[in-house]
Parts: structure tokens; sequence; C-alpha cells
């Protein structure tokens, strides 16, 4: 004879405890953050809303201004590839230690640098780096290269770690040197996950250096931060739609190229 | 055969090197320009009087600031970037939910008939990615930098920033969890005749809730360092803070805002690994 197991709960306490959590953390923020809603959406402020939305069109279009809003596509787009590739060198440098290669304390120390370098924003390394590198695109290069290092380093020891061992171990074992023997089993394992996450964080970092300008470091962010200032919110215009065609454009470059390298 | 391997390997221990210094040296050839155009010049970080800025601003690091006014302020800015971040996320959500449903394409009732929906239900599905296309599309810097001066300064800006963007990214990937989930029990559901939002609730969503939390929580996560970042632009919290500290070049205030912001950005990253692993 046997005995059907009870009916499982319909909801189990420890869920019921997160729910009750979140609604509390949700309900908290809203009332700390005490949000005028009703001003929002009085007929006024609707109204100087659309009126400033309106301003935005028709976007400039007389060349001269292209021209300048394509030299600022140019400079956006430098900083990102720069930024990245730097990223990937050093990721790659630090990826070592932090994998465990060269014992558990460089692991230790390594993970913990890489993990402030990833917590800190692009945007507040640019701030900081300024002061070094002076305003323009430099820093802003500088501040995704910084960034983009801790997030890369840190994908890239993973993927040391995860990877299988044996081929490499076989090698060594065979008294194969360390050097030749990651060249030759190591990284042509994970070469196209590195890629692969290479070009993710250079879509990340195309829109990172859209933005980067706002706080002084180049770019497209720099001119839209100076016509908004100004007012003149059909060269803002301008300026945002830029931005989307060269991510939309940075977007389908690293589709393509991800497809063609890591497809083998 | 072994004495052939074992000169070949001595020769070089990377196989592939000359392929990848050429390639090397090709990508520095199409990166000139690039290096041109970002004023790409490493030794003015070595320049004396740039040396002289940075330590002293480094220098200025230590001992960061603590007094217990300070601690406050920053407590309380904390709690803020804490609240824009979650605020932000609730809101997304609410235009998320509608948005993923019409953008849905394994809940349209005409395509199972025929093959091919009806034109109309083309049309407002594709206007609904289109429009989540755009939410997701400008950064929310830019959304922050637009709603600071419709709203004014403060965390409304930020939280209505972080809810379009956030709206947009959520609804294209819900959809795409619930377009890739099991497909068979939402459609036997919708070919005898139940309603779309009841196939959604039995068929797609038992599937792949645990997915959709999952990444709701990545989200969060993301939107707590977003909420940061638009302080600079005006709209509140930790970054605000920030950004005046930077201004007066006041170092000791702003290594005690790093090492707070680093510290909650890895609890945030604790908290959603955490209910992560029970989900999963």
């Amino acid at each position: 004879m046997q005995h059907l197991p009870s009916t499982p709960p319909i909801i189990k306490p420890a869920t019921l405890l997160f729910l009750v959590g979140l609604l509390t953390l949700v309900c908290a923020s809203f009332y700390s953050l005490d949000i005028q809603w009703s001003l929002l959406f009085t007929a006024d402020a609707v109204r100087s809303s659309v009126e400033f939305l309106r301003g935005f069109t028709p976007p400039a279009l007389t060349w001269p201004f292209l021209l300048k809003v394509a030299q600022g596509m140019l400079e956006t787009l430098s900083m990102s590839a720069l930024g990245t590739g730097i990223a990937f060198t050093c990721g790659i440098m630090l990826a070592m230690p932090a994998s465990g290669r060269f014992g558990a304390a460089a692991r230790w120390v390594m993970r913990l640098a890489l993990n402030i370098l990833r917590s800190v924003p692009e945007l507040v390394w640019a701030l900081i780096l300024l002061i070094a590198a002076g305003l323009g695109p430099f820093a802003g290069t500088l501040a995704l290269a910084v960034h983009t290092t801790g997030v890369l380093g840190r994908l890239f020891a993973d993927a040391l770690e995860n990877m299988p061992p044996a081929p490499e171990t076989t090698l060594r074992i065979n008294g194969v040197q360390p050097m030749t023997a990651f060249f030759y089993a190591a990284l042509p394992q994970i070469l196209p996950q590195l890629m692969s996450y290479t070009l993710y964080r250079w879509e990340n970092n195309i829109r990172a250096a859209a933005i980067l300008g706002i706080v002084g470091a180049g770019g497209l962010g720099q001119m839209l931060k100076y016509h908004l200032s100004l007012f003149q919110m059909q060269q803002a215009a301008s300026v945002i739609i830029a931005m989307l065609i060269l991510i939309t454009l940075v977007d389908g470059a690293s589709f393509w190229l991800r497809r063609r390298l890591t497809s083998h | 055969m072994s004495l052939v391997v074992n000169t070949a390997i001595s020769n070089h221990p990377d196989p592939a090197w000359r392929g990848r210094i050429t390639a090397s040296l090709i990508a520095l050839i199409v990166l000139w320009p690039l290096l041109i155009a970002s004023e790409f010049k490493p030794w003015i970080l070595l320049d004396a009087q740039s040396l002289g800025a940075t330590w002293h601003f480094l220098a200025s690091f230590f001992p960061p600031a603590h007094s217990k006014a300070f601690l406050l302020l920053i407590l309380q800015a904390t709690w803020q970037t804490i609240a824009i971040a979650t605020a932000g996320l609730t809101l997304a959500l609410l235009s998320a939910i509608p948005l993923t449903l019409l953008a849905t394409e394994s809940l349209s009732v005409s395509r199972l008939e025929s093959g091919r929906m009806r034109l109309a239900s083309t049309v407002v599905r594709q206007g609904a990615r289109w429009l989540l296309v755009l939410l997701r599309s400008v950064p929310e810097l830019v959304w922050a930098l637009l709603l600071v001066r419709i709203l004014g300064l403060g965390p409304a800006a930020g939280v209505l920033a972080i809810a379009l963007t956030y709206s947009g990214m959520l609804g294209k990937v819900y959809a795409e969890i619930l377009e890739s989930s099991e497909a068979h029990a939402t459609q036997s559901l919708l070919k005898n005749g139940s309603g779309r939002l009841a196939a959604l609730l039995y068929g797609a969503l038992p599937a792949s809730a645990s997915e959709l939390v999952s990444y709701t929580t990545f989200r969060w996560e993301c939107a707590i360092r977003g909420s940061v970042v638009m302080g600079f632009v005006g709209a509140g919290g930790l970054g605000q803070r920030m950004d005046e500290s930077m201004k007066m070049l006041a170092g000791d205030e702003v290594s005690t805002l790093l090492i707070i912001f680093v510290l909650l950005v890895a609890c945030a990253d604790w908290v959603s690994t955490f209910l992560r692993k029970r989900l999963g």
C-alpha cells in the first residue's frame, strides 16, 4: 500500500518571503523618490514637452555640419575599436594569472584587480582619466580600454579555467614546454570564444563611446552635449540619428565578423 | 615520426606565429587612421605636467573622506541610486509586458491557421518591434540628458530614462525567450480555441518563467550601474555626488565614492547571482 506524496504547497515559504521583500523594495523605492507624477502629466507639462520634442525636427542637414558629424562618427568608431583592441591584448595577459596558472595567490589578487576595473563604469574612468590624459578622445579610449580589460580579463580567465584540460595536460606530461603546450593545445580551443566575447564587447563599447563625450571625452557625445546646452535641438537630433546609424552599423559588422570567425 | 614532431615544436612555441604576426601587422596598418582620429598619444601621459596633476589628485585619495556628515550623505545617495534602478525597472516591466505580448509571434492566431499572419496583425507586431528597437537603441544616458531638459534635474529623469531603455531591452529579450520555448503546448491551446492570454499563461509562461526572471534580475543589476552613470547628467544618486566631487577635485571624496560604488556593484552582482542560482 503506497501513500500518495503530500501535495506540494502552492507557494513555498522562501518564495513568499522573497516576493514580500521584492514588493517592499519596489514600494520603498517609489515612496522615497517622491516623484510628483501628477505634475508630469498636467496639460502644461505635456504641452511644453511636445514643444521641446518639436524643436528636434527637422534635423540639421547642412553639408558643413554633416561633415562635422561624420568626423564625430569616425572619432567615436576609433575610440571603440582601439579601446576594445587594447583591452583584448591586456585582457589575455591578465587572464593568465587570473586563471590560476601562476598559483592561487596570483589568481586571487588578479581576480580582485579585474573586478575593480570592471565594476567602475567607463564614464567614471573617463572622468578620472581626463586629469591625466586631458580633454578629448584619448581619455575616452583609455577609459574604454581600462573597463573592458576588466570585463574581458575575467571572461578570458573563466574560459581558460573551464576548457577541457586534457589536451594541454597530455602535452605537458610528455615533456612539452609550457608555452608550446599552451599555443598548441589551449589557445586553439578557446580562441573562437575569445573572439566572440571581444566582438560582443565592441558592440557594447560603441554605445559607451557614443556617450563618453558627455563628460568631455570626445566623439559624438561631446557634440550632443554641446548642441543640447546651446539649445540647438536640430543639430542635436542629427547627432542622435548619427549615433543610431553608427550603432546599427557596428552591430551588423560585429554580427558578420562573429559568424565568420567562430564558425569553422 | 615523433622526432619530426619534436623538431617542429622546438623551432617555435607557437605553430601559427607567422599568421598571427602578419594579422597583427595588417590590423595595425588598417587601424592607423583610427589612431589618428582618436588622437592616440600615449606620451602625454608621461608629460611632466600631466604626471604632476595625476599624482597630486591620486595622492589626495588617501585617506578616503569619512566624516559622519559625508557618509550620511553618501548613504542617502546610495539608496537613491538603488531606488532609481528599482523604480525604473518596475516601470519598464509595466510597459515591456504588453509590448512583449504584441511582439511575440508564437502567440499569433492567424499564423496558426494559414501559416501566415493577417495584414493587420503583421502591422501591429512589426510596429511593436520597431518601437522596442527605437527604445533600446538610444543609449540610456541620452534619454536621461533629454529628460533632464524636460523634467528638470532630479531622480524623475533617471527613473524614466531607465524605464524607456529597459522596456526596449526587456521586451525584445522576453519575446525571444517566449518564442524559443517549446511551442507545442501554446499551439495546441490556441488550436483548440483558447484565448491568447490563456495560451500564454498555461503554455509559454510556465516553460520559460525561470529564464524570464533570471534575465530580469540581470537587468536589475545593469540598471543599478546605469543609474549611477545617469547621475552625471543630473539625475540624482551616487553619480551626481561623484560629479560634484570630481568638479571640486576632492580626491578623498572621490575615493570614498569609488569604494562605495565598487561595493554596491559587487552586492548587486552577488544578489543577482544568488537569485539566479536559486532559480536555475
